[in-house]
């Protein structure tokens, strides 16, 4: 997948036309997106919160999946850059009529939509989308089944930067359900990709997925050794519907042996950042001191999470218009 | 760049400055300013900024736009890889403003730092300065404080270089082609 992946995502010139998955961008077009996002962030910060870069563009937020966090700040992200955004809850809307996925496509693009940000339940559907998109249309995955979050795995990567300057010689711990986790997949490869020293993935057997070190990453099932002496600790949601499929005893069992309280949180560097893609289980996850205590930095990754789309979204809306372009001449 | 030639080298730009400063200051008195706001446009226009807030003498800190996401060409050219934040380190709001940039051509530079600066607050008033003001207007725009008006022919386009030393160079259509890819040189 990843060959046609990356010849989907760039063109010959190494634009990104689409952004469906880090996987083979590399760490120039990653450094790339997080340099673009840093001059974004300030916007955020100004008395009107707009700059007139995408002006008469209109994007389409499809989610055949719900989402608060992403699609909001997709929305904002959408905004902030002057295009319209049209918000598509597809799952209560034309599926349940009948309608196919390429037919939604196909009355959105004569409606003269410019993006597609896509969510779907289902592995590889923002590439569908994107292999069938019109020209001059560019997709951006907000979440496909198991496969990918790409946008979550480079705010996280900007929030790290932001807080260690670099990410050479880092130890990151990424800490749950890895099996079911799109984000901890992307974010796995986005720091192997930047070149962090260690990435260290801490979780019961039964939420890892067989071929864990295959992805370059030191397996840990204790949640103490994992995360011992390193500079992040990310968090992952455990998704609550995974209980009944008796891959967990029980809520409270979880917290006992993977939960980040105080305690465990000073095993870790004295410097350590904690980050969670939200939403929080508190109780479940960590504990409320911790989410809320001084190495929280989870409410400065939704923010940064703002200018990392808007960052992708002009990227891409730039790339696409200069095809065009080309293409006309 | 190679075949660019040099037009001005550092100590001629200095006292270009120099000119440019007593201009300003003989401005801001007749105006009855007193603490403007000085903002350069990024990247040849913060070079200049900086000479000319440092012998100004004056007590705001300098402000630097980045007018990337202002461009009108974006749809052309598509995103700028290195843009920084502009910072405007104190509200514009009812601020006099010193706006700097190095080369005035078109006009196309300016509009998008005003209307830049008008997103981040309404200041009591905007001077213009530019090191060069050349031929090329696309929009009616002037400057109060010119440093050099150079006769060029409508093909040769002329560049600061810099920061350190800085310096004037005039180059030929076909070089500046490859420079309209960077930043600020449409004017």
């Amino acid at each position: 997948m990843s060959l046609s992946n990356k010849a989907l995502q760039l063109d010959e010139a190494g634009r990104l036309l689409h952004f469906l998955t880090v996987d083979g961008l590399g760490r120039e077009m990653l450094t790339e997106i997080l340099d673009a996002a840093e001059g974004f962030t300030g916007v955020s910060e100004r008395t009107i919160k707009k700059v007139p870069l995408c002006r008469g563009k209109v994007v389409a937020n499809l989610f055949f999946e719900t989402s608060t966090r992403t699609r909001t700040t997709f929305e904002l992200a959408a905004k902030r850059l002057s295009a319209d955004v049209l918000n598509l809850n597809i799952s209560a809307s034309s599926t349940s009529k009948g309608e196919t996925l390429l037919d939604t496509l196909r009355n959105l693009e004569a409606m003269h939509v410019d993006m597609f940000i896509a969510r779907h339940a289902s592995s590889g559907a923002a590439h569908f989308i994107a292999q069938h998109a019109d020209r001059g249309v560019g997709v951006i995955n907000a979440g496909d089944g198991r496969h990918a979050h790409p946008t979550q795995a480079m705010l996280d990567m900007f929030t790290i930067r932001r807080h260690k300057g670099d990410f050479v010689g880092l130890r990151v711990a990424i800490v749950g359900d890895i099996l079911h986790s799109r984000v901890a997949r992307s974010q796995i490869l986005a720091l192997n990709s930047l070149g962090v020293s260690e990435v260290r993935v801490v979780a019961p057997r039964t939420l890892l997925p067989s071929d864990a070190r295959s992805l370059g990453v030191h397996v840990y099932h204790d949640m103490e050794e994992g995360i011992r002496d390193v500079d992040v600790i990310i968090m992952l949601r455990l998704q609550k519907e995974r209980m009944q499929g008796a891959l967990l005893p029980s809520e409270h069992e979880y917290f006992r042996l993977f939960g980040l309280t105080e305690q465990r949180l000073a095993l870790a560097d004295s410097q350590a950042i904690v980050m969670h893609p939200g939403p929080i289980n508190r109780g479940v996850e960590m504990e409320s001191q911790v989410a809320d205590g001084s190495k929280s930095v989870i409410l400065q990754q939704v923010s940064y999470g703002i200018a990392i789309r808007m960052a992708v979204i002009s990227m891409v809306i730039g790339a696409q218009n200069l095809r065009m372009q080309e293409m006309a001449r | 760049m190679s075949n660019n030639k040099a037009f001005m080298d550092a100590d001629g730009v200095e006292s270009l400055a120099d000119e440019m400063a007593g201009k300003i200051q003989v401005l801001l008195n007749e105006r009855q300013i007193n603490d403007p706001l000085m903002i350069g446009i990024r990247t040849g226009g913060v070079w200049l900024a900086k000479l000319l807030h440092r012998k100004l003498g004056l007590k705001e800190p300098l402000g630097t736009l980045d007018i990337s996401f202002y461009r009108d060409d974006f749809t052309r050219i598509g995103m700028n890889p290195e843009v920084h934040p502009s910072d405007l380190p104190i509200p514009v709001d009812d601020r006099h403003i010193v706006l700097i940039d190095d080369v005035l051509q078109t006009g196309r530079t300016i509009r998008a730092a005003l209307n830049e600066i008008f997103d981040y607050g309404r200041p009591a008033s905007i001077i213009l300065a530019t090191l060069v003001n050349r031929s090329g207007r696309e929009l009616p725009i002037q400057p109060d404080i010119v440093g050099l008006h150079p006769e060029l022919e409508q093909d040769q386009h002329i560049t600061l270089i810099g920061p350190d030393p800085l310096g004037l160079v005039i180059g030929s259509e076909t070089n500046r082609r490859s420079r309209t890819d960077e930043q600020g040189t449409d004017g």
